[in-house]
């Protein structure tokens, strides 16, 4: 780092540039060059959303053939879950925050940090690619037998996937040494920010279940290249070994991605009540146990499979175990709410969303969880609104909701207040209408994946894709004032919500090496009651 | 495509399709139990946050949190323990459940099925029937199908009989059930299997005894329906639209339309008249003569179709002009 003298200076304007930034090893540019990258993923992994809903308007062909639908739903499925949803909270505001909220001046390793985000890029180049190669038709999931034999690009996309694996390890790496070697002085491991708490845990899985993923895949692609015989049958393989192997990783993934949302859940809560948060301690350890336990669940996405009863039994105990902490979190966050003084702008309005929509994902969990139900709704619609409540009711309105709570820290300005507000009830309602009718019809035996379908299930397929209009109109808003707000934006406060948290006692932007005076801490995160209520003039108009 | 088993939507309740078995109905009961008990602590919880919402939000008078209450273990321990228990009893009724529905009584009158890109076919070992996306068994009776996959994975899923397995290639894998009621039901295909992955779908009609019988001693064959109708039935029965169209537009293979008696190109630059015995071949071996501009991808249906069925076919394709 330079030893000029930059006082007075924040980090956008030590340098200018695009050289600047793609060689800067400040946490704050990497962060908001992922946060660039995982959004536009998320843009085009929608129209991507958009153009199979439409397709799926009438049972017969209305824009593409089967073969350019399945395509679509691949493609769909992979960008969401490999470039946008698994880095999204952690590398983009994660890698922003984390030093921020422990004091630092940066990560441990800021130079892995660049590299990682490097190794995103190849990764993402190598997913792309195979749009050119010839999209690959085979479901994100890559299952084989069909893997296998289909004539798309394949070896592409999972060697995208593979890369895109190292990139989040490196990142968990990262930020593990981080939180063990550079929190401030005074920060002790509870007195950390439960967001922290949140990433530590993602971290842990990261590191260790992402390489089976990557093994996986390697040899997926040993397979496909060489003809060795690893899961086809025609080569003397198993088939569903390969679907061990892949929720080995993917549903501990599915953790990396809620974790850091419920991170970010913790912190607005605590935020907008004007509260300590109630249960600090169970939730951070309730984090960890699902750190933990989530390894030993894969086995209940292969309850039809053909595994044994006893194995589909363990399975389903344990899926029931895991659903524990994630209940005590919600109560203990609704707990939070109690006696405080809550204010209402958007960052909070996605924490009450998430907590609408993530309990019917959990509500809905339980059914799947059900070993005999499980029979009857597996690889239907209801699994597929039950993911979408989860993932994107849980995770993407946390990921939104922490968007614009550290929107004004990141880039100094603030949003228009009223549109912001309308864009998020457009989303949460387009959400409800695009999914719920997901459910009904899942239930009432609609399998997924289906470029066709009875003509009896038409209306609640025509419901969905209106919702799915809803959803666009709700973004497309969203877009609109987020870059109004970077190019004509009201200079932001350097707390505008009135936080506790270290990153508000710096200011917005932060400067280079985040904080002119180091800080010390005495009190608890969210210690509202013997602390000093930072004022919130910059909110208030 | 077209509903044939109507009960999937507009028979049974709001949130499932008519059940047609016992343990279906057992299925349901644990379904609705946990419906009302999530709904019920749903709606307890979405109160709470209102009253909460509203109550403390922030006014001239609350501007500072009343009181910071971090935790109370009493409370703590209720909402661990409390979903625990019922967390628990969900997994031992739908582990109950899921025996009855997985393990098979003795003495079950087995079907073999393959999946196969893109359709079911059944075998009746002991009667030595065949038959293509449509299978019949007798009512009250356990069933076993003994399911394997020719190429990928496939899966099975009855719905009104809330049954699912997947079929797997080089393995047997086994569904059971005993309908309680007559009518026609669907099947599906829900393990993702390609392009005609939701077209892979089957009629399953469950008879009396009687009916059954005489199913049997026609050798499962239909004999009354005239040809062209029959052949028009088939189109759609055996999966023939799932590559080819009957309107001139290209799918994964030709379209049928107007091509009787015309001169087909092939692959290997020859060229063959359309006539009844070409499309004999065509059905029976399809790989002997490959049109030009396809891949040799039909699935071969020798075995599959009865010589009536097929003279059934090449009537129908005569009548698309
Ligand atoms: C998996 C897709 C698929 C299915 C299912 C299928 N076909 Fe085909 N069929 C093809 C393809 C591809 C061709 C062209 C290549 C060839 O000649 O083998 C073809 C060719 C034909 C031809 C020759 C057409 C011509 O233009 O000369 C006939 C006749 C035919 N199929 C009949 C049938 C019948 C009858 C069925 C149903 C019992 C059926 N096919 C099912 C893919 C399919
Ligand atoms: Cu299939």
């Amino acid at each position: 780092m330079s030893l000029e003298n930059n006082s007075g200076k924040n980090f956008m304007e030590v340098a200018k540039g695009l050289k600047s930034w793609l060689v800067t090893l400040d946490h704050k540019r990497i962060g908001i060059m992922y946060l660039l990258f995982v959004i536009s993923a998320f843009f085009l992994g929608g129209v991507f959303a958009l153009l199979l809903r439409f397709e799926l308007l009438s049972p017969n062909q209305i824009a593409f053939t089967a073969k350019q639908y399945n395509q679509l739903f691949t493609l769909h499925g992979a960008i969401m879950v490999f470039l946008f949803i698994v880095p999204s909270i952690p590398a983009s505001l994660g890698n922003f925050l984390l030093p921020l909220q422990i004091g630092a001046v940066d990560v441990a390793f800021p130079r892995l940090n660049l590299a990682s985000l490097y190794i995103y890029m190849v990764g993402a180049v190598f997913c792309f690619l195979s749009l050119y190669l010839g999209a690959v038709d085979t479901g994100w999931t890559f299952y084989t037998p069909y893997s296998s034999t289909t004539d798309t690009s394949v070896i592409s996309i999972t060697l995208g996937a593979f890369i895109l694996g190292f990139s989040s390890i490196l990142t968990g790496v990262n930020f593990i040494a981080t939180i063990h070697k550079m929190r401030a002085p005074g920060m002790t491991w509870f007195k950390m920010p439960l967001f922290v708490w949140s990433l530590y845990a993602t971290a842990i899985i990261q590191v260790l279940a992402t390489p089976v993923l990557a093994i996986t895949l390697l040899l997926l692609i040993f397979e496909r290249l060489l003809g060795i015989g690893i899961f086809d049958p025609a080569l003397g393989g198993d088939p569903v070994l390969f679907q061990h192997f892949f929720w080995f990783y993917s549903h501990p993934a599915v953790y990396i991605m809620i974790l850091p949302a419920m991170g970010v859940m913790s912190e607005l809560v605590t935020t907008f009540c004007k509260r300590n948060i109630f249960g600090y301690k169970l939730i951070a350890f309730s984090s960890i146990a699902i750190a933990i336990i989530s390894f030993l669940v894969w086995g209940h996405h292969l309850f039809v499979s053909g595994q044994s009863q006893f194995a589909a039994m363990l399975f389903s105990l344990l899926t029931f175990l895991v659903a524990i902490p994630s209940a005590i979190k919600v109560f203990n966050w609704l707990s939070t709410m109690y006696k405080g003084s809550i204010t209402f702008y958007t960052p909070f309005l996605y924490f009450l969303s998430f907590m609408f929509l993530f309990c019917i994902g959990g509500f809905t969990g339980v059914f799947l969880g059900a070993l005999s139900i499980d029979v009857h709704l597996h690889d239907t619609y209801f699994v597929v609104a039950h993911f979408h409540y989860v993932m994107m009711g849980g995770t993407v309105m946390a990921f939104l909701g922490g968007l614009h709570y550290w929107w004004p820290k990141m880039f100094g300005k603030m949003y228009n207040e009223g549109l912001a507000k309308t864009s998020c009830l457009l989303v949460f309602l387009g959400f409800n209408i695009t999914f719920f009718s997901q459910f009904i019809m899942g239930s009432k035996g609609m399998p997924r994946r289906y470029y066709s379908y009875l003509e009896q299930y038409q209306p609640y397929h025509i419901a969905s894709t209106i919702g799915s209009w809803v959803l666009a109109v709700g973004f497309f808003l969203m877009a609109g004032y987020l870059i109004h707000s970077l190019l004509r934006g009201k200079k932001a406060p350097s707390n505008p919500w009135g936080g506790l948290t270290l990153e508000w006692h710096t200011t917005s932007p932060p400067p280079l090496e985040n904080f002119d005076v180091k800080p010390r801490i005495t009190h608890d995160p969210y210690d509202y009651e013997n602390m000093d209520i930072p004022n919130e003039k910059g909110m208030l108009k | 495509m077209k509903t044939i088993a109507e009960n999937l939507i507009q028979k049974g309740s709001f949130w499932l399709p008519r059940p047609a078995t016992q343990i279906a109905h057992d299925v349901d009961t644990l379904f609705y139990t946990i419906l009302w008990f999530s709904v019920a602590i749903f709606l307890a919880m979405f109160i709470i946050g209102l009253v909460f919402v509203v109550k403390y939000k922030r006014t001239s008078t609350n501007t500072k949190a009343e009181k910071h209450v971090t935790h109370n273990n009493v409370a703590e321990i209720l909402w661990t323990v409390i979903p625990l228990i019922l967390l628990m009893i969900v997994f031992w009724w739908g582990y109950q459940d899921y025996l009855k529905l997985s393990v098979a009584p003795p003495n079950t009158m087995d079907i073999k099925v393959t999946g196969k890109k893109w359709f079911w076919s059944f075998n009746y070992p002991k009667e030595g029937i065949n038959t293509l996306n449509e299978f019949v068994v007798p009512v009250n009776t356990p069933v076993r199908l003994i399911m394997a996959s020719e190429d990928v994975i496939h899966s099975m899923f009855i719905p009104n009989f809330r049954v699912k397995k997947d079929v797997i290639p080089n393995r047997y894998t086994t569904v059971w059930f005993e309908a309680s009621d007559i009518g026609i039901y669907q099947v599906f295909c829900t393990e993702y299997c390609g392009d005609g992955h939701s077209s892979m779908s089957a009629i399953l009609k469950v008879m009396s005894q009687a009916d059954y019988d005489r199913w049997l001693q026609s050798n499962g064959e239909d004999t009354d329906t005239p040809l062209p109708e029959l052949g028009k039935k088939l189109y759609t029965a055996k999966a023939c639209n799932t590559c080819h169209s009957i309107d001139g537009s290209v799918k994964v293979g030709p379209s049928w339309k107007a091509i009787y008696n015309s001169d087909r190109q092939m692959a290997d630059g020859s060229s063959v008249k359309a006539d009844d015995n070409y499309i004999r071949e065509s059905v029976v071996n399809p790989q002997a003569k490959v049109v030009k501009g396809f891949a040799p991808v039909m699935p071969a249906y020798a075995g599959l179709l009865s010589d009536r069925e097929i003279d059934a076919i090449i009537e129908y394709i005569k009548s698309l002009k």
